[in-house]
């Protein structure tokens, strides 16, 4: 950020800055590190005063312990069966929502797409009673329904993205398509779409870390243990388990963690990607 | 009769709606419908056993004038969207510029940074609840090698907000990239002009990079604020709002009030006025910006 100041300048400033990083980083990982040794720590070595930062030997018997103790691995497959339908959804949705902001002209197109940014505005917690007692009417209560539905009905954030997205494919490209007899279903499908991979991926990412990371949608909801993701599940075992279980809860929560850390590295330039994509640029 | 372009502009507005429609029934079904039925619950007492009663706006009146707890919840939020809202701002914008001078290591340190944003609440919160625990915690090993005092962070109503507030500032690394991409299209010209005349690093970063970011700032602050005020689920699962209501927070309370207490028609009072102080706030930070914001190009 401040280069052209001098080699010797920019050496300390480089220098500090990386220094600085380092000790910051450590105190971001802490939080992480700490939650993975005490996960491996035996019963003897949990309650020890001081503590100890790295057990020996490593107990990974506390992850079995884990599964026995709550049906985390049935609560691990709910969460995922939820994204993935939010997941899908939200590509669907949102293409179609975004394709009609940008490629189609339609008189005042551009005002009810300020009515759509409008709503990112609005706390879920306005929402969220009459919709309890829409979804309860229906008999949606203890399904995962309204916790996927609404992700088929399409994100202002989404709807955003794909749409600034779509804005910077060039016109003359559905010009031609048009004038081949090809219509917009096929424009969408066959040319736009194929375009908007990175901003689609983008989507997809988000869509499943929100519907994974979902506790307050599921707390409303579901009263079926069977039924149960992730986050609900750790959430009422953590609040019925005294200190002593700690390192289980730890393993527990490891698992819960673990997933969404794996999609971070293997999709990595996607997500960079789409912060900048959404990084509101213009 | 419709001439042929009139026709034309007909069928594009066909086709635009039909696109459009799973937004139309989620905006109708999600947000227009329940916004206005839940300013209709807040005008009656409403129990999901019983239809709703109207009662005017007696829900209003007592939450304002009769109920301590409210103002209690109320006030713990404004504590935390006060510090938390500017303190992770902060962090985030200082560990971008930190991120942005081209260090060695910088998609090690990037990830390091924003990992703990997207990780589930839930786990983390449970995560945060043994690393601060006074006996057997990391941080208070810390604390005590360095020979501060022990604190009983989540259990102590004094330090159980700012407990909170740090760990919401461990999850600004969203924040954090977003500043990063702002700050990666800030014209290096500007800073070779401000080089040139000798500029300090200090006065760079006040008089080109703050200005340049400045609409970033003015974003991040209201997404911010907006999510600060719906705070709610650390809250749940580490503290319950306790300790003696030190962490009752209003969503918690809103929560506890439709779901616990089913006071429907109350809890909806709560979520009207929730909107309301957030709509008049973003108004406000808008007005007040509007001479501070530079927008450079469009």
């Amino acid at each position: 950020m401040f280069p052209n100041i001098g080699i010797k300048r920019a050496n300390i400033n480089n220098i500090v800055s990386f220094v600085l990083l380092v000790v910051l980083s450590a105190a971001f990982i802490l939080p992480l590190f700490w939650m993975i040794t005490t996960s491996l720590k035996p019963i003897d070595q949990l309650l020890l005063d001081p503590p100890v930062w790295i057990p020996t030997p490593f107990e990974f018997e506390n992850y079995p312990k884990a599964l026995e103790e709550q049906p985390f691995l049935q609560y691990l497959g709910n969460s995922l069966q939820i994204a993935v339908a939010a997941v899908i959804g939200a590509i669907i949705s949102n293409s179609l929502v975004a394709y009609g902001f940008s490629r189609v002209e339609w008189k005042g197109r551009d005002a009810v797409f300020v009515l759509v940014l409008s709503t990112l505005m609005l706390p879920y917690h306005v929402v969220m009673i009459p919709l309890f007692v829409s979804f309860s009417t229906i008999g949606w209560v203890n399904t995962w329904l309204p916790l996927i539905v609404p992700a088929w009905l399409g994100h202002p954030f989404f709807i955003f993205m794909l749409r600034q997205f779509m804005l910077g494919i060039p016109k003359e490209l559905s010009e031609a398509t048009r004038i081949d007899g090809g219509s917009e279903w096929v424009l969408l499908t066959r040319v736009i779409l194929p375009l908007c991979k990175p901003a689609l991926a983008t989507v997809a990412l988000f869509q499943f870390i929100w519907s994974w990371n979902d506790f307050i949608g599921p707390l409303i909801y579901l009263n079926d243990r069977d039924l149960y993701p992730m986050s609900l599940g750790l959430a009422l075992y953590h609040n019925s388990q005294g200190i002593t279980d700690f390192s289980i809860l730890m393993a527990a929560s490891t698992m819960a963690v673990v997933p969404i850390i794996l999609i971070f590295f293997f999709m990595q330039r996607v997500f960079i990607q789409g912060i900048s994509l959404t990084g509101l640029k213009g | 009769m419709l001439t042929p372009r009139n026709r034309r502009e007909l069928r594009k507005l066909g086709v635009g709606l039909v696109f459009i429609s799973p937004w139309i029934v989620g905006f109708l079904a999600l947000n227009l419908y329940p916004i206005i039925a839940s300013f209709y619950y807040s005008l009656t007492r409403y129990s999901p056993i019983s239809s709703p009663r109207f009662i005017g706006l007696f829900n209003y009146e007592k939450l304002l004038y009769f109920d301590p707890l409210f103002i209690k919840a109320l006030t713990n939020t404004l504590y935390f969207v006060i510090f938390a809202v500017p303190l992770g701002n902060m962090l985030a914008l200082a560990l971008a510029v930190l991120l942005n001078q081209k260090v060695r290591g910088l998609s090690v340190f990037r990830t390091i940074f924003y990992l703990p944003s997207i990780l589930p609440l839930v786990a983390t919160s449970i995560v945060w609840t043994w690393l601060l625990h006074p006996q057997y915690g990391a941080v208070s090993v810390i604390m005590a090698e360095l020979g501060l005092p022990i604190i009983s962070w989540f259990s102590d109503p004094q330090w159980a907000k700012p407990a909170l507030i740090m760990m919401n500032m461990w999850g600004t690394g969203w924040m954090m990239l977003i500043y990063l991409a702002a700050l990666q299209d800030v014209p290096q010209e500007l800073y070779d002009v401000a080089s040139l005349d000798g500029a300090s690093l200090w006065r760079k970063f006040r008089h080109v990079t703050v200005p340049m970011i400045s609409p970033i700032i003015l974003f991040n602050t209201i997404v911010g604020l907006i999510g600060a005020f719906q705070y709610f689920t650390e809250a749940y699962v580490i503290t319950e709002g306790g300790p003696g209501d030190a962490t009752l927070f209003y969503s918690l309370y809103l929560f506890n009030n439709a779901f616990a207490y089913f006071k429907m028609g109350y809890a909806s009072a709560m979520a009207w006025l929730l909107f309301l102080v957030i709509l008049v706030l973003t108004f406000l930070i808008f007005r007040s910006s509007a001479k501070r914001v530079y927008y450079h190009g469009n």
